[in-house]
């Protein structure tokens, strides 16, 4: 990786002023975020595999929810590596109870109907866009390479929402006010994805994660102009929802949680 | 060792996709180094497509070809970087996609040609150029679907990415 002005990782790195403790413990959470991220989110979409709308749009919605599973478990791995503890990708996804979790409140959502999956999905498409564009230039080098392999998957991804906006907003009248709705209930949730705490500042000035400032302002813009495009009004937003974060996590993470990790609570280790 | 590497490198022109049997590893580009390290055999690979479970059945599979002739210790590891293009695809890859029925990737992902999403290919089976995309998602990651306005049949497109 180079950076600007001939400066080197170790340079870069070496201007932290924590002890390598503290810079450990930061990259696992920020690692188990992404990680987290991509599985909820993952785990979520999956439910359409064998109920999507029509055949092929029920293929495009598993494929999504299998590139985004992928990357979860590249994640994990990486988060458990840098860990320390032993860990695997298995152990993060399988073994953590809910408080322990650190994705956005988005990501665990219910499904709902077609058009709040595809606002749901777009507006996360649109963020993971930016975002893995942005990472990928990060100083560690695994998360750039994850980063350069997601972002490839994130541009079909957002392509393929991003069309879904436009045909329901600028369809029938029920497409319409269905896709309307849920941009207007989703809305409340995205203010979360730029809620920049310690841990992003941190990451942030070490070069390794990615400026959510920044990330905000082309998300706004993106999101401007498919909502234009697709004949929506942005939704004024009163209120927000926040705390995947701190593990504070809506009603629906439960079950979500005890579907997916129900195999290997009931049998530990279990293998295909 | 040099003889080693190039009797290994023969071996595995066996291991192909499984879900495109026409296509070896080495013609997807997918392998990209085999070497010794510390007295084991290391294949390096790089996976396509992030949640492919080709990937999987890939690697058993290179394990299992190597052992079946005579090569015990064998170590197959994943590389991320850079990450998989199908610009990697060889020039018989290609030629063996489209004798198979799939359409192999248009132009360079280097030059971003993803974004120019063709408007149309050429029908695999009866060559018109009358044809419409219905999924960008196909039956594996890797596949567009197509279909031709004139001999009416489905065809596979092999995405640009």
């Amino acid at each position: 990786m180079e950076l600007n002005d001939g400066e080197t990782l170790d340079a870069k790195v070496c201007d932290c002023p924590m002890t390598p403790d503290t810079s450990r413990q930061d990259l696992f959470q920020y690692v188990l975020r992404l990680g987290d991220n991509a599985l909820i989110n993952g785990q979520r979409l999956s439910e359409w595999c064998g109920h999507g709308p029509f055949l092929e749009e029920d293929v495009g919605v598993a494929n999504t929810a299998l590139d985004l599973i992928g990357r979860a478990r590249m994640l994990l791995t990486y988060a458990g590596e840098v860990e320390g503890a032993g860990r695997t990708e298995d152990d993060l996804a399988y073994f953590r109870h809910e408080r322990d979790f650190r994705n956005f409140l988005i990501m665990e959502l219910p499904v709902g109907d077609f058009a709040f999956t595809t606002a749901r999905q777009f507006f996360i498409d649109a963020y993971d866009y930016f975002y893995y564009q942005a990472l990928q230039y990060s100083v560690d080098s695994t998360l750039a390479a994850i980063a350069a392999k997601t972002l490839k998957e994130c541009e079909y991804h957002l392509r393929h929402t991003g069309e879904w906006m436009v045909r329901l907003g600028d369809g029938t009248a029920e497409s319409h006010e269905k896709i309307r709705k849920a941009v207007a209930d989703l809305m409340p949730f995205t203010f979360e994805l730029f809620d920049a705490d310690e841990i992003d500042r941190r990451m942030c000035e070490r070069h390794i994660g990615v400026d959510l400032d920044a990330i905000e302002k082309s998300w706004n813009e993106k999101v401007a102009d498919a909502l234009a495009e697709a004949t929506l009004e942005r939704p004024e937003v009163t209120f927000t929802r926040s705390g995947g974060r701190q593990g504070l996590h809506s009603e629906h993470m439960g079950y979500l949680l005890a579907e997916m990790q129900s195999v290997q609570r009931t049998w530990p280790g279990l293998q295909w | 060792m040099n003889a080693t590497i190039k009797n290994v490198r023969d071996i595995l022109e066996q291991v192909v996709d499984p879900e495109i049997p026409v296509l070896t590893i080495a013609d997807l580009g997918i392998l990209q180094d085999v070497g010794w390290n510390e007295g084991r055999l290391q294949v390096v690979i790089t996976p396509t497509y992030s949640g492919c479970p080709a990937m999987h059945a890939i690697e058993h599979d290179i394990a299992a070809v190597l052992r079946e002739n005579g090569y015990e210790n064998v170590e197959v590891k994943t590389q991320l970087s850079p990450a998989w293009t199908t610009d990697w695809l060889s020039e018989s890859g290609r030629e063996k996609l489209l004798q198979y029925g799939i359409v192999p990737p248009l132009g360079s992902a280097d030059k971003q040609s993803l974004r120019i999403v063709a408007a149309s290919l050429e029908c695999p089976r009866c060559r018109s150029d009358n044809t419409e995309k219905i999924s960008e998602f196909g039956s594996t990651p890797c596949k567009a679907l197509y279909k031709c306005n004139d001999c009416l049949e489905p065809f596979d497109y092999f995405k640009c990415i």
